[in-house]
């Protein structure tokens, strides 16, 4: 194959890899600007059609809705506490993973990837009847407890993943010196690997942000209702007679804080997926 | 559990030598200890309660009647297997399950191929891939939800072959292509970043080799390119089909299991958090999670997929 035609294939699929990613969030967009009288008459088209813009409407009337502030207010606490928490805990764990021989760390392994596959929905019927039991259902640490369950295994895989590369022989000298194998963990290896940590605190958020099984099913009320849960109970039951504008505005605010991090962070959650699922 | 020590390894071990096998022992506790948190965690949310699904199963058990409650043995699960609303919802998860991760891992290998070669814009094109990974399912459902829909969306505008009016939500059929759609939009950024890693690990002297020797383009992809990233694959592959499998989120938001649309785990959640059934909710659940074990054993015989292997350990 000549390299022109390499080229043009390049460009082609790059184009591709564009629309297919962004097309269908432009598209959310647009919507957004489609005034709401004009959504319940029907306006069909990529874009507002002509005197169907409704500028910031949309946007003002979800701001304003106290329920949708809640249910933002409830994710980033929801999502931050149960990273912060599940990725202390990861760390300690896929540090003895990487690192130490002991008796049951393959059950440790088999345990973690066993419920990284385990079907979330057949556990809400008896979640939801201990959380009631217990004083959970419809609070916060009712979410972050499941959260931190089903983001450990990702967590622990990432980051011994990542453990695994860290030049060990500076531990090894921190023990020559005198420090226990705890002092060498906490003073040498937890500064090298911060920035694994972090990726595997942005992959975590990502999980708790995006959840929507235990967030319909474990909150009754704005308390503790994420921002999942409370778009798809934006307005009544009926699938196909929803307020389409309003809830693009809603997803469009509830999508600003993931592509923030993207934007940001773009470098090292690609290496967190690929490293953590594939390589050793 | 891991709070155990192991007291019986010290006496095995070899006499000569106290100082490695206490240093041993310590580390056998300082790793149990660290992991220790970890794993009750995630047995308190899975495997206690799924106990407590199996002990519900077995009870004829409402939330709307909670002093009525009978033992009933397997009759739930009787019933449950008897109906064939449960093997049609069974058939639908598995078609879910079937054409989205055939369809992913095609899309998903054409984007990890440009992403691997591609040198400008690089980060432009790894940014843009991370969106619909990043993005809410819900909200992408919601988004092609209304891009499917007649009165508001604009997919009918611009397939030639679709009436202006044609719902889409209106038969089980194109039900089940819209769903899909923005499961495969979701998901695949996932697929082609797993893959992207699997051709990272290809040596480029191999290809450039087989290149020299006179192999035409498909030759190299077939013989040297996907049979040295066959471990990379298959791990995406089951991944996906699991995830692909409990589909829930985009069939709520979608259709609410209208038009037969509905998957098994659509199906449980219906009987247990909308309908008050914990005995029958419990079954479908404990059925739900061997459905999975099945699925997951199914993939790793058939595929021979070496999770070891995959991830560099013994």
């Amino acid at each position: 194959m000549n390299r022109t035609s390499n080229r043009v294939g390049l460009v082609v699929g790059c184009i591709l890899i564009l629309i297919w990613c962004l097309l269908p969030v432009a598209w959310i967009i647009s919507l957004s600007f489609k005034s709401e009288a004009s959504i319940t008459n029907g306006n069909p088209g990529f874009f507002p059609g002509d005197g169907t813009g409704a500028g910031w409407d949309n946007y003002k009337a979800v701001w304003d809705n106290e329920q949708f502030r809640r249910a933002i207010f409830n994710s980033i606490g929801i999502s931050l506490i149960a990273t912060l928490l599940s990725v202390i805990v990861a760390t300690l764990a896929a540090y003895a993973i990487a690192r130490l021989e002991f008796r049951g760390k393959k059950l440790v392994l088999t345990i973690a990837l066993a419920i990284a596959m385990f079907p979330v929905v057949s556990l809400i019927g008896p979640l939801f009847d201990m959380w009631r039991a217990t004083g959970l259902y419809d609070t916060w640490p009712g979410l972050i407890i499941p959260y931190m369950s089903f983001t450990l295994p990702l967590a622990i895989w990432t980051l011994s993943a990542f453990f695994r590369e860290i030049p060990w022989e500076m531990e090894q000298a921190a023990q020559v010196d005198g420090a226990t194998s705890w002092q060498a963990f906490r003073k040498v290896i937890v500064p090298l690997a911060a920035p694994g940590v972090f990726t595997a605190a942005i992959l975590t958020f990502f999980f708790a942000w995006n959840d929507f099984v235990f967030g319909i099913s474990l909150t009754s009320t704005e308390n503790a209702r994420p921002i999942p849960a409370s778009l798809s109970f934006f307005v009544g039951a009926d699938p196909f007679n929803r307020p389409a504008s309003l809830l693009a505005a809603g997803a469009v605010i509830a999508t600003i804080p993931i592509i923030v991090i993207v934007l940001i962070f773009q470098r090292k959650i690609v290496a967190g997926l690929t490293s953590g699922a594939v390589k050793g | 559990m891991t709070t155990v020590t192991a007291p019986a390894t010290g006496g095995h071990r070899r006499a000569d030598k106290p100082e490695v096998s206490d240093r041993a022992r310590a580390e056998t506790r300082l790793g149990q200890r660290l992991v220790a948190p970890a794993v009750i965690l995630m047995l308190i949310v899975t495997a206690f309660p799924m106990l407590r699904a199996i002990y519900l199963s077995t009870f004829d058990y409402a939330l709307t009647a909670p002093d009525d409650r009978n033992f009933i043995g397997v009759r739930n699960y009787v019933t449950a297997l008897t109906d064939p609303l449960f093997w049609q919802t069974t058939g639908v998860t598995v078609l879910y399950m079937v054409i989205t991760v055939a369809i992913e891992l095609v899309i998903g290998f054409i984007f990890a191929m440009v992403m691997h070669r591609v040198i400008f814009a690089r980060g432009v094109i790894r940014t843009s891939i991370l969106v619909p990974y990043g993005i809410i399912t819900v909200v992408s459902g919601f988004a092609w939800q209304f891009a499917f829909s007649y009165q508001n969306g604009f997919i009918n505008g611009w397939l030639p072959f679709v009436g202006d009016d044609f719902n889409w939500f209106g038969q089980t059929g194109s039900g089940i292509v819209a769903i899909m759609v923005s499961e495969i939009w979701k998901t695949t950024p996932f697929m082609s970043l797993l893959l992207l890693a699997g051709l990272a690990q290809v040596s480029e002297d191999m290809i450039e080799a087989a290149k020299v020797d006179g192999a035409t383009w498909t030759q190299r992809l077939t013989k040297v390119i996907l049979p040295n990233m066959r471990a990379a694959i298959m791990v995406a592959v089951l991944f996906r089909a699991l995830d692909a499998y409990r589909i829930f989120d985009n069939i709520f938001v979608m259709t609410a299991g209208a038009v037969k649309t509905e998957s098994i785990s659509f199906l449980t959640y219906r009987q247990t958090i909308e309908q008050f059934q914990l005995g029958m909710g419990s079954a479908l659940s404990v059925l739900l999670f061997l459905s999975v074990l099945l699925v997951a054993f199914l993939i790793v015989k058939l595929f021979r997929v070496d999770l070891a292997q995959a991830r560099q350990e013994s």
